[in-house]
């Protein structure tokens, strides 16, 4: 792959996920949100494979579409009342809003590209890190790696006790 | 025209603050609950794409295995906060968040 040709594919990327992203916030409606929240996780995951972070990638993949994405969409199924409301969503204190925007972007933008000096190094990452994130979480990570999966066990329990259908407690009351 | 046609680390940390700047502005200005969701997804993907970016510039793994972490925990964070949006809603019959305003019922 050629240089111009690498370069003309991360711009394609970067566009979609930037535009896509600015469609998710800038849209009335939630469904259309959503379903363009789509399009800026599987941009970012192209971008971890720019990045040759491509396990990351897969990972992105199958948790953010497959799972928070799809979480997402019913919870919107949940909330509303679909066939007798539309599935918009209300706008507050837009002034404040447009001024952190464009504030938060443009002061991040310039501290990174002029203020901000990094380093580069040589030995950056290259081909595929798979083999080196098995090593690193079997040595240096196992003890965050187990804990991590318990905490994620925890809040899975918690959320389905806290979204679980209480008919018991009304049959107690009566 | 070289800092455009190569691609640096700087490329990526553009786009992740734009995509920061983004979600922040969802989480303020919109009155879905959900929306207010999506734009910390979005926020997080920006924090994501900035540690994968340093970790592969630097050569060391610590970004690439942070941002593994971090995406399990937005997983949990969904996943308790569609919970919490879902009594929310069996409470006050409402997801607006400008509108919730009591503790209890």
């Amino acid at each position: 792959m050629t240089n111009t040709t690498y370069t003309v594919i991360f711009y394609l990327f970067a566009a979609i996920t930037v535009f896509s992203a600015a469609f998710v916030v800038f849209s009335r409606n939630i469904i259309y949100s959503a379903f363009s929240l789509l399009f800026t996780f599987f941009g970012v995951a192209a971008l971890y494979v720019f990045l040759s972070a491509d396990f990351i990638a897969v990972t992105q993949v199958v948790v953010y579409v497959g799972g928070i994405l799809v979480l997402l969409l019913f919870g919107v199924m949940f909330t509303n009342k679909i066939m007798m409301t539309e599935l918009k969503t209300e706008v507050l204190n837009i002034i404040p809003g447009v001024l952190l925007l464009f504030a938060i972007t443009g002061g991040l933008i310039y501290t990174f590209l002029t203020r901000a000096d990094w380093f580069t190094t040589a030995n950056q990452l290259q081909e595929s890190v798979v083999e080196r994130i098995g090593f690193e979480t079997m040595s240096r990570y196992v003890l965050p790696f187990e804990m991590v999966s318990i905490l994620l066990l925890l809040a899975l329990i918690g959320a389905a006790f806290l979204a679980r259908f209480d008919k018991p407690r009304k049959m107690n009351q009566k | 025209m070289e800092s455009f046609s190569t691609i640096g680390l700087n490329h990526y940390l553009v786009i992740s603050a734009i995509l920061f700047g983004l979600g922040l502005f969802a989480i303020v200005t919109r009155k879905n609950a959900i929306v207010v969701l999506m734009g910390v997804e979005l926020v997080l993907n920006a924090a994501n794409i900035n540690l994968v970016a340093f970790s592969k510039y630097s050569g060391d793994m610590e970004g690439v295995m942070f941002s593994l972490f971090v995406i399990v925990l937005a997983a949990a964070e969904a996943a308790i906060a569609l919970a919490i949006i879902i009594n929310i809603y069996k409470t006050f019959n409402t997801v607006d968040v400008s509108s919730i305003d009591s503790m209890k019922e």
